[in-house]
């Protein structure tokens, strides 16, 4: 079982409770804005803590409310794929794609950066700054990043917003390869039926 | 020619016990505020409004009543001076030491509004996103926070260190004034004005003062805005 989750928690005036089990591929999680589902997947990755519940990942727990485990966030070995990419701004792109794979145990690294860079095409961008990369380029190199951190599954959220039609397209090529060649279990939020169609292997409904 | 712009030796003592005390109270005074600011612009516990206060009184106090209170705790039977006279024998009365601490306190209040002001701007949502990568909290710090701050911390040690430069009140309550030893800048100033035929020196060290305050005010103008830049996170 890639993910076992069973969480609750209330965010301001939404209350979030949810709880799937979903093998490998990519899980969309979907519903309408304000839902919580970002919350959710900030409790997945621990920066949000929920009330109740279970967080289990490839059979292993990082949180269980009654048996009190917590584990930190730099743990959890999951990588974040940001909706606003959130690249380091004071670091270029070759040190922001290494940034985690260095932090990372060496058992845990299972892809290697060259690897990672021939298959997101980033080759070109490696001594450029963040903050001079298109939005498609940016996205590719957070999630890149989040790869080469020894991520055992992806979190994904709403990676796809904020680009052009065209820029999606790419990246959702890049989002089916990396569910399908590198077989990396993927939990996705999205509110776009479109993208979801497309994406999804299941689909989990999340509150409203 | 004594009056003339040529500096003299007494002059370059002035200027080099300036330098010397203002280094020593930025030296001193960076990590405290540097903690004071992160507690203020991150954490909320019980009493955080009077630490805030507190760190402001210097800014606002008569710098007269800041340099008695020092003397206060620095004298001989005061809680700070005496356990300093009996641990290892020193006392920072009338000593450069001295002027270096009542710098060092006067400053405080910009360094931390500076340095703070900077940590508020650092985009959290980093913080959480090299987390995920695998930092721990302290890493995090050393290589997110800390980074994306130093343009403020910069700015607040120009600011700091020009404040120190212009110390007065506070300094000659405090430690007097004793060529050589605590005649600061400004201190030097007010006694040359005190004594007849004493413009020439005014006039000579008042330039340097508008000279270094100056340098030090397009300096940290210069920071800020650059940090303003470097701190943007990237928007898709």
């Amino acid at each position: 079982m890639a993910f076992d989750v069973a969480i609750s928690r209330t965010v301001g005036d939404t209350r979030i409770a949810l709880s799937f089990v979903v093998d490998g591929g990519l899980t969309v999680l979907f519903g309408p804005s304000g839902a919580g589902k970002t919350s959710v997947l900030n409790m997945v990755a621990g920066l949000m803590t929920p009330t109740r519940g279970h967080v289990r990942v490839d059979g292993e727990t990082l949180f269980d409310a009654r048996a009190g485990i917590d584990m930190v966030p730099n743990r959890r070995r999951l990588g974040y794929v940001f909706q606003d990419g959130r690249l380091f701004p004071h670091r270029r792109v070759r040190a922001n794609l290494l940034y985690g794979h260095r932090l990372a145990a060496p058992g845990d690294r299972w892809i290697t950066p060259d690897e990672v860079i021939a298959f997101l095409g980033i080759g070109h961008l490696l001594d450029r700054w963040p903050r001079s990369l298109s939005g498609g380029e940016a996205q590719r190199v957070a999630i890149g990043r989040a790869l080469l951190s020894g991520a055992r599954a992806l979190l994904m959220d709403e990676p796809l917003t904020s680009l052009d039609a065209a820029r999606r397209d790419e990246i959702m090529t890049v989002i089916e390869g990396i569910r399908d060649e590198l077989r990396l279990p993927i939990l996705y939020v999205t509110h776009d039926v479109a993208e979801a169609e497309r994406l999804a292997t299941q689909r989990i409904f999340v509150g409203g | 020619m004594p009056g003339g712009w040529e500096l003299s030796a007494g002059d370059w003592q002035i200027i080099g016990l300036s330098l010397k005390v203002s280094a020593v109270a930025m030296a001193a005074t960076l990590p405290p505020a540097f903690a004071l600011a992160y507690l203020l612009a991150r954490k909320d516990f019980f009493g955080k409004s009077l630490v805030d206060a507190l760190v402001h009184l210097p800014l606002v106090l008569p710098p007269v009543v800041t340099g008695w209170m020092l003397l206060l705790a620095f004298g001989q039977n005061g809680p700070i001076g005496g356990w300093l006279q009996s641990a290892f024998g020193v006392s920072v009365l009338f000593r450069w030491t001295g002027a270096a601490i009542a710098a060092g306190v006067m400053a405080l209040p910009l360094m931390v509004r500076a340095i703070r002001l900077s940590i508020e701007g650092v985009d959290r949502r980093l913080e959480g996103a090299a987390r995920s990568l695998g930092a721990g909290a302290w890493r995090t710090f050393a290589t997110i926070t800390l980074p994306l701050s130093l343009p403020g911390v910069l700015a607040a040690l120009v600011l700091g260190f020009a404040r120190s430069m212009g110390e007065f009140g506070a300094t000659i309550t405090f430690v007097s004034n004793i060529p050589g030893e605590t005649e600061t800048l400004p201190i030097a100033i007010y006694s040359a004005l005190q004594v007849p035929g004493g413009e020439g020196a005014v006039v000579r060290l008042a330039a340097i003062a508008v000279a270094l305050s100056l340098a030090a005010l397009i300096l940290s103008e210069r920071l800020a805005r650059r940090g303003g830049g470097g701190r943007r996170a990237h928007g898709l």
